[in-house]
């Protein structure tokens, strides 16, 4: 034990211990708390006094049409996200590249990443009212062109639409960033080689700056394929209402309604255990996958 | 090159200057749009005649929200909120960040410690267990149910170690030789030498703990104490009638409702807009940091 306390590492284990104690129990504690899914919970008696069910709370959700809708919901909205989100970015990027003026560029991304950092409640708001159907700036707009309004919040043909555009909206700015940086990092001599080689500049685009970017583009889309359950509950939660459900209802709202207003805890922790065992499989390939083909190591 | 440009490059470039200057507006004339609402008129606003400028300019929306004394209580739990969930992020960032960027030749359970750590990003609990557990530790009502439970970024420890590996390990240990320990060459070497990840680290985190709302809906059972995002999300989102007075309701009357919303969504996105030049300065270090590995 003295020779513990004597030991020059000690300050290095007590550094640690606030962030380990505080990850013991927000972290790891709730962990344990997914019990619950396999119990009828009782308030009264806790997580550990409370009757076992075993898997009847998962059998009740599978036979729950909810359930179905919202998987179909959340990956269907997730992958969409996911895709936009690739292609729109590497588009703009290719684009700025081709731009010479640095202060137009600057100002560019000054522009488009402002999104980013405001919240789904403000952007919330702010959607909420251009999308109005009565007096809101887009359905005015279409209205000049002989469109009748449009209730983009309120149409289930119309609300995924919505919810994708509107998250490329926000986050585009951010993963252009990411790949102009790779396309500056790209070296001059490759094209200097490809136009003597009388490549124009298509063909540049596609023989030296495609390849160029593809590591970093790999890169992106392995890591978010840990992301396909997450469609953005804050997203969804400020824009959907009981009309859309049918095509904007997913998992963590679902969470939500069943948990924290219903106070169903045993169905709604059944419910986001289901979808953190997912989630953990395609984070584990999908940090796999960034490792053998992008060489990405975490820590 | 330039001078040897073909007419359709000529095109291409005049093309593509176009489309970008359309789609930096795009991202920029939403945000004008609300703002020239909350500076008009209640009647113009509700006749929909408002594009990118006021109309019948005023600024009783504005007035509207110095009236509320809910709004200024919302904005102070939110100030106090980012100033103590900053504080405790930056302070556990650090401290945790140092230890586990050690080689584990020297610190030999560095290897289980960064897996204690990156297991919380891998898998969790879910909702439930989660509020359940903040709620088991009293904290419902408290400021410190918004900074405890996220109070160590597990994602900025990993930045940051990265960051702590990259830096020159022969000041460290010259420091070592002369008696130093680790308490003194963090504070003397690693902090002073990381300041602008450091920096990148705070504005994120104090963006984030800013922009939260949804900890603060439901653990909250007080709306006196929800953080303005939650308020604004229950009055511009949910439209939660707890909220409306008789006064205000009549108040609604006179300037709509819709002008009012837009003052208040533009009061809680003013603080980001004020820190967003320093944040955009910061930006591109943030990303490339992450990646400096040896």
């Amino acid at each position: 034990m003295l020779k513990f306390l004597r030991n020059e590492r000690l300050p290095l284990h007590l550094m640690l211990l606030p962030s380990l104690a505080i990850l013991a129990v927000y972290s790891y504690w709730p962990m344990a708390g997914i019990v619950i899914a396999f119990e009828k919970y009782i308030p009264t008696k806790g997580i550990f006094g409370s009757p076992w069910v075993g898997w009847r709370n998962f059998e009740y959700l599978f036979n729950l049409p909810d359930t179905k809708r919202v998987f179909v919901n959340t990956l269907l909205i997730a992958s969409m996200k996911i895709i936009a989100g690739l292609i729109v970015p590497i588009f703009v990027a290719l684009l700025l590249n081709e731009v010479r003026k640095t202060m137009f560029k600057r100002t560019f991304q000054t522009l488009v990443y402002l999104p980013h950092f405001l919240s789904w409640v403000i952007l919330g708001g702010i959607l909420i009212d251009l999308l109005s159907p009565s007096n809101g700036l887009v359905n005015q707009t279409l209205g000049i062109f002989g469109v009748q309004p449009i209730f983009f919040l309120g149409d289930n043909n119309w609300f995924r639409f919505i919810l994708v555009s509107s998250d490329v909206w926000k986050e585009f700015g951010f993963s252009t960033i990411v790949y102009l940086a790779a396309l500056t990092g790209i070296n001059p001599t490759l094209y200097e080689a490809a136009s003597i080689d009388g490549a124009n500049r298509i063909r540049q685009m596609w023989h030296v700056t495609l390849p160029g970017i593809m590591p970093i583009a790999i890169l992106m889309v392995t890591l978010s394929i840990g992301n396909v359950l997450n469609a953005g509950f804050d997203q969804i939660f400020n824009l959907y209402s009981p009309p859309v459900y049918e095509s904007g209802d997913i998992i963590d709202t679902l969470v939500y309604r069943l948990g924290i207003l219903q106070s169903q805890y045993g169905l709604a922790t059944a419910v986001g255990l289901l979808k953190s065992t997912v989630s953990l499989i395609m984070i584990a390939c999908s940090y796999f996958m960034a490792y053998r083909f992008a060489n990405y190591r975490i820590f | 090159m330039v001078s040897h440009a073909s007419i359709s490059r000529k095109i291409f470039v005049v093309c593509n200057y176009v489309f970008l200057m359309a789609l930096s507006l795009l991202c920029v004339l939403p945000l004008v749009h609300i703002f020239a609402v909350s500076l008009s008129s209640g009647a113009a606003a509700s006749a929909g005649i408002v594009k990118l400028w006021p109309v019948e300019f005023t600024t009783a929306a504005y007035q509207n929200i110095f009236d509320k004394p809910q709004y200024f209580t919302a904005f102070w739990v939110s100030v106090k909120r980012v100033l103590l969930g900053t504080g405790i992020n930056l302070l556990l960032t650090i401290t945790a960040a140092y230890p586990l960027s050690k080689d584990s030749s020297y610190f030999r359970p560095r290897t289980v410690y960064v897996w204690i750590f990156v297991i919380t990003m891998l898998f969790s609990g879910g909702l439930i267990p989660w509020f359940m557990t903040i709620k088991a530790t009293g904290l419902m009502d408290s400021i410190w149910a918004l900074v405890l439970p996220s109070a160590v970024p597990v994602f900025n420890v990993i930045l940051l170690l990265n960051f702590f590996r990259s830096l020159p390990k022969e000041l460290e240990e010259s420091a070592r030789i002369d008696g130093a320990g680790h308490f003194m060459i963090l504070w003397k070497f690693y902090v002073p030498l990381s300041l602008p990840a450091l920096a990148t680290i705070t504005l994120f985190s104090m963006v984030g703990h800013w922009n939260s709302w949804f900890d603060g809906l439901i653990l909250m059972n007080n709306p006196d104490n929800y953080p303005l995002q939650t308020f604004l999300q229950t009055i511009v989102i949910s439209k939660d009638p707890r909220f409306l007075s008789a006064q205000e309701a009549e108040l609604l009357l006179q300037m709509s409702d819709r002008t009012s919303t837009a003052a208040q969504i533009y009061v809680a996105a003013l603080p980001i807009l004020l820190v967003y030049p320093f944040l955009q300065r910061f930006f591109v270090k943030g990303i490339v940091m992450g990646s400096v590995k040896e």
